[in-house]
């Protein structure tokens, strides 16, 4: 635990990435196989079900520091992180240990599930009087199962390369499913990880890498000088789906998650589609909801999800679909180097030999402004834009660009400007700094600027809202968008018009209005407002837009009407 | 006890002893003001007398320059309309004092701030370029709270000096400055009376060598230090430990240093978060203040049934405080940084 907990240090102490791998090369030469296994698994972002409830720890921790709950409050909000603000108010150990990571996990951890609250709290309140504060705070991420690390799966792939004088790739397809929760790390995977034998296309269900996507973010009157001619691409719809891989090998079919979770089982009508592709297939497409010869809205697929038994009532009211759009082995051979312009035929080959396999459909225009004007049509159509392929792209690992180039050009978010009424601290690097807030539109256009003033000043002399008057309603939470100086500004100004504390919530003055993008918007039941949004972030600070000018009720109402639903 | 009985009130230019008609660290400028330490927050300009404790007179000229100033020696006392009024030593940096005031058989204590770390007294763990903190028994105690959380525990100096001077010898290594920031007047001192001169260089921006002056003057050993212009072969910079302001923080002073790592020392790098906001290497956890073992002891020796709470956590003191069967309130004061920003490290309060 020590010499992990040191690496942990390491690695969220640094910014470089070159330090970043020092440190885990470091790590891993000297680590026994058991204990690296375990590293590779959390660092890759293994995460084990959580062991203990966490208000079992809340509580455990006030009793070992001997403070009250009220106190332990006051220092979470403070420090914006439980098993930091648990590791810090502890006593100094007793007792210290030096276990290594293997038997902390195997040994004790894992074992504290299912076993009776009183017997879980003493252990663990021995567990901590072993540790330092490092220890302790990663003992009690592990517990929580909040462990998280600023590295990428990438370094650690190159890290563990360098180590074992491997290519990186061979290394990440090797790591595909090393975190899938069914399968526990051992030292044996761990040294089969960076075994110098290779061993051709993978046993069994093994994956790829998935080849990920830039953003792109050039004005069109740039894409032929930057992009080349249309015709250079391949253009394909972006769906909001799940991305997946169906690996089909020795008769049978394994569904892989983009998270690296194998969700074969959630998926019957898939692995049944997937049956008539010949064995040594492996598909990357996605999968959605398909409905009336649409894909349809995200939630669906996310319910879906959500259900621990599929019955025949939930197969039917959300079928899911697969709509295929790369090739990565084809007859047992790996086709990821081959350019996109050789797979793509391959695919369509594949495709028609398992039908109920959609494929993924190329728009051919001759001119970026015809792709421009067709992918306004994205919203209607329930997709998020498009997708452009070089036609000599070959499939890359991970968000890199040395293989060639993916780009998504997704169409511009919805937005409106709209006012903050709530503010709360954020977590971990934001913590004790605004950085969550909550936005509000008026219920009808204000007559003028004071009749807008006149509700700003009842706000802040804490008069309710009349009924059918004027007022303030919350829609939309958001809390990115902004750079590291605009939120401290933002925090400036929440503290200096702080009305009310709610726990760590405060009430502010409305002072600020924002310019909040979404990408998609619905009627919902559960929220005041009456609207949902999707993914709302802050796009820029309005300080040019005057209270009375932030939108109303009305102008989500029109967005609604306008066919603007998220993928409905 | 009425409160008009009180011996420090609150008023808008500070906090006031009405027997006495004089301020402690009035934050506007008044007649009569005690300084319990040179630190800006609690050492302004303006005023027309100060009084203040012998040990912080050459700290305190070179920050106000020439100033109409009484000194005492700590434990002596002096009459002020009735009021007897002495210093004793805060530990906090190099003359800070706390401000005990005797009227009428009621004894008030006025602690500026104070460093105290951990549970138990231990001379190891004192300020080492100041007199050590020392309890006055008192009726009321007038506390600062900067780190009023049970989150704030410092760790052996002995431990976080050896880590300072690992980080330092690490970078020597490889032939990078380490540049450390840390406020110029206390922490930049404290840091140089902590750290293995034998490592290498010592290099101070110079906002720092004029307090560093001051101290060897009340005769405070610290190690040979040098400006950076005095450097003359460039190449020993590499191995140097440079002690600057945080502001100079990717600035172009910092160039001149070459390749080089960094690292922040101050109480708030004791949070994850804040290190992080920081984007140094290394946070150092080396605070001039109690932590809150250190408040809780320092309170409890002072024997006072009452306690009055100034800047850092005040409503969590006070809840504390009461809880533990004392009477206890705040002081809304303009020291330390707007109260609720104690947890920034943006805006750093004196000395943290």
């Amino acid at each position: 635990m020590k010499a992990f907990a040191q690496l942990f240090n390491e690695l969220d102490a640094s910014t470089a990435t070159s330090a970043k791998v020092e440190a885990l090369k470091r790590y891993f030469a000297a680590a026994a196989p058991a204990d690296a296994a375990w590293a590779v698994y959390f660092l890759a972002g293994g995460k084990p079900r959580q062991v203990v409830p966490t208000a079992l720890l809340r509580a455990l921790a006030c009793e070992r520091a001997g403070i009250a709950p009220w106190l332990f409050e006051e220092a979470y909000q403070a420090v914006g992180d439980l098993a930091e603000t648990i590791a810090h108010v502890l006593p100094p150990p007793t007792a210290p240990s030096d276990v290594g990571l293997a038997e902390w996990v195997e040994q004790r951890l894992l074992p504290l599930r299912g076993t009776e609250p009183l017997e879980q709290a003493q252990r663990i309140a021995r567990y901590w009087d072993e540790l330092d504060t490092s220890g302790r705070f990663l003992l009690t991420k592990l517990i929580g199962g909040g462990f998280r690390v600023g590295v990428s799966k990438l370094l650690v792939q190159r890290a563990l390369a360098e180590v074992a004088s491997l290519d990186a790739k061979v290394v990440a397809q090797r790591m595909m499913g090393y975190t899938d929760a069914k399968q526990m790390p051992d030292a044996a995977r761990y040294v089969a990880l960076l075994s110098q034998t290779t061993s051709g296309p993978a046993e069994a269900g093994q994956p790829y890498p998935f080849f990920l996507a830039h953003q792109l973010e050039i004005p069109l009157g740039e894409f032929d000088a930057r992009l080349g001619p249309p015709t250079d691409w391949f253009v394909e719809w972006k769906y909001d789906g799940i991305r997946a891989q169906i690996v089909k090998r020795a008769g049978s079919v394994w569904v892989w998650s983009r998270g690296e979770e194998l969700v074969t089982e959630r998926f019957p009508e898939i692995v049944a589609l997937a049956a008539h592709l010949p064995d040594g297939t492996v598909l990357d497409g996605e999968l959605v909801v398909w409905k009336e010869g649409a894909p349809a809205a995200f939630n669906l697929l996310q319910q879906r999800i959500g259900r621990k038994t599929l019955t025949k009532k939930v197969l039917a009211d959300a079928p899911v679909g697969f709509i295929a759009y790369d090739l990565l082995e084809w007859g047992g051979v790996d086709q990821r180097e081959q350019p996109q312009s050789v797979r793509r035929p391959l695919l369509e080959a594949a495709v028609r030999g398992a039908p109920g396999i959609r494929l993924s459909p190329i728009e051919e225009r001759t001119s970026w402004a015809e792709l421009a004007a067709l992918r306004e049509s994205s919203r209607e159509r329930g997709v998020e834009g498009f997708m452009l392929k070089h036609r000599a792209a070959r499939y890359g690992t991970g968000r890199t660009k040395a293989d060639g180039t993916w780009w998504k050009w997704k169409i511009d978010p919805l937005s409106v400007d709209a006012v903050l009424i709530y503010a709360q601290a954020g977590h971990g690097r934001r913590a004790s700094v605004y950085t969550d807030y909550t936005f509000a539109v008026w219920n009808r256009r204000p007559v003028d600027a004071a009749e807008a003033q006149a509700v700003v000043e009842a706000i802040a002399k804490r008069e309710p809202a009349k009924a059918g008057a004027l007022q303030l309603v919350a829609f939309a939470k958001a809390y990115s968008g902004l750079t590291d100086e605009e939120f401290r500004r933002v925090d400036k100004v929440i503290r200096a018009n702080t009305l009310e504390k709610f726990g760590p919530v405060r009430s502010v003055k409305p002072t600020l209005v924002f310019e909040l993008g979404f990408e998609g918007i619905n009627r919902s039941p559960r929220h005041k407002s009456g609207i949902a949004v999707r993914f709302p972030r802050m796009l820029r600070i309005r300080d040019d837009k005057p209270l009375a000018e932030a939108d109303t009720l009305q102008t989500l109402e029109a967005l609604l009407a306008s066919g603007h639903r998220t993928a409905a | 006890m009425t409160p008009a009985d009180d011996l420090v009130v609150q008023r808008p230019e500070g906090l006031y002893c009405p027997p006495g008609n004089f301020y402690i660290d009035p934050w506007r400028p008044v007649d009569r003001a005690i300084i319990t330490h040179a630190h800006a927050d609690h050492a302004r300009p303006g005023h027309a007398h100060y009084l203040a404790a012998a040990s912080g007179e050459g700290v305190l000229r070179a920050r106000l320059g020439a100033i109409d100033l009484q000194t005492l020696p700590y434990g002596e006392a002096v009459d002020h309309f009735g009021v007897r009024v002495s210093l004793h030593p805060a530990g906090h940096v190099l003359g800070s004092a706390q401000v005990r005031l005797e009227h009428r058989g009621q004894v008030w204590v006025a602690s500026g701030d104070y460093f105290v770390a951990g549970a138990d007294d231990d001379p190891a763990e004192s300020n080492a370029t100041c007199t050590p903190f020392e309890p006055v028994r008192c009726d009321c105690f007038i506390t600062e709270s900067t780190f009023g959380l049970p989150i704030y525990r410092w760790a052996p100096q002995r431990d976080l000096f050896a880590d300072i001077d690992r980080w330092w010898a690490a970078n020597a290594a490889t032939g990078r400055a380490s540049l450390l920031l840390g406020y110029s007047f206390g922490k930049a001192q404290r840091i140089l009376a902590g750290v293995d001169p034998s490592i290498g260089p010592i290099v101070v921006h110079g906002a720092v060598e004029p307090l560093n002056r001051a101290y060897r003057a009340a005769g405070v050993a610290l190690p040979e230090t040098k400006l950076v212009t005095e450097i003359t072969d460039k190449a020993s910079l590499r191995r140097a430990l440079v002690i600057a302001p945080p502001s100079v923080q990717n600035s172009v002073w910092t160039r001149r240093l070459g390749e080089h790592g960094d690292a922040f020392a101050s109480g708030w790098m004791q949070l994850r978060g804040a290190r992080r906001r920081r984007s140094v290497d290394r946070g150092f956890v080396l605070s001039d203040h109690a932590d809150w073992p250190g408040l809780q002891r320092a309170i409890r020796q002072t024997g006072a049934q009452r306690v009055i709470v100034t800047h850092g956590y005040e409503s969590v003191m006070v809840r504390w405080l009461t809880e533990q069967g004392l009477e206890a309130g705040a002081f809304s004061t303009e020291y330390g940084d707007e109260k609720e920003e104690s947890a920034e490290v943006v805006l750093e309060p004196a000395g943290a």
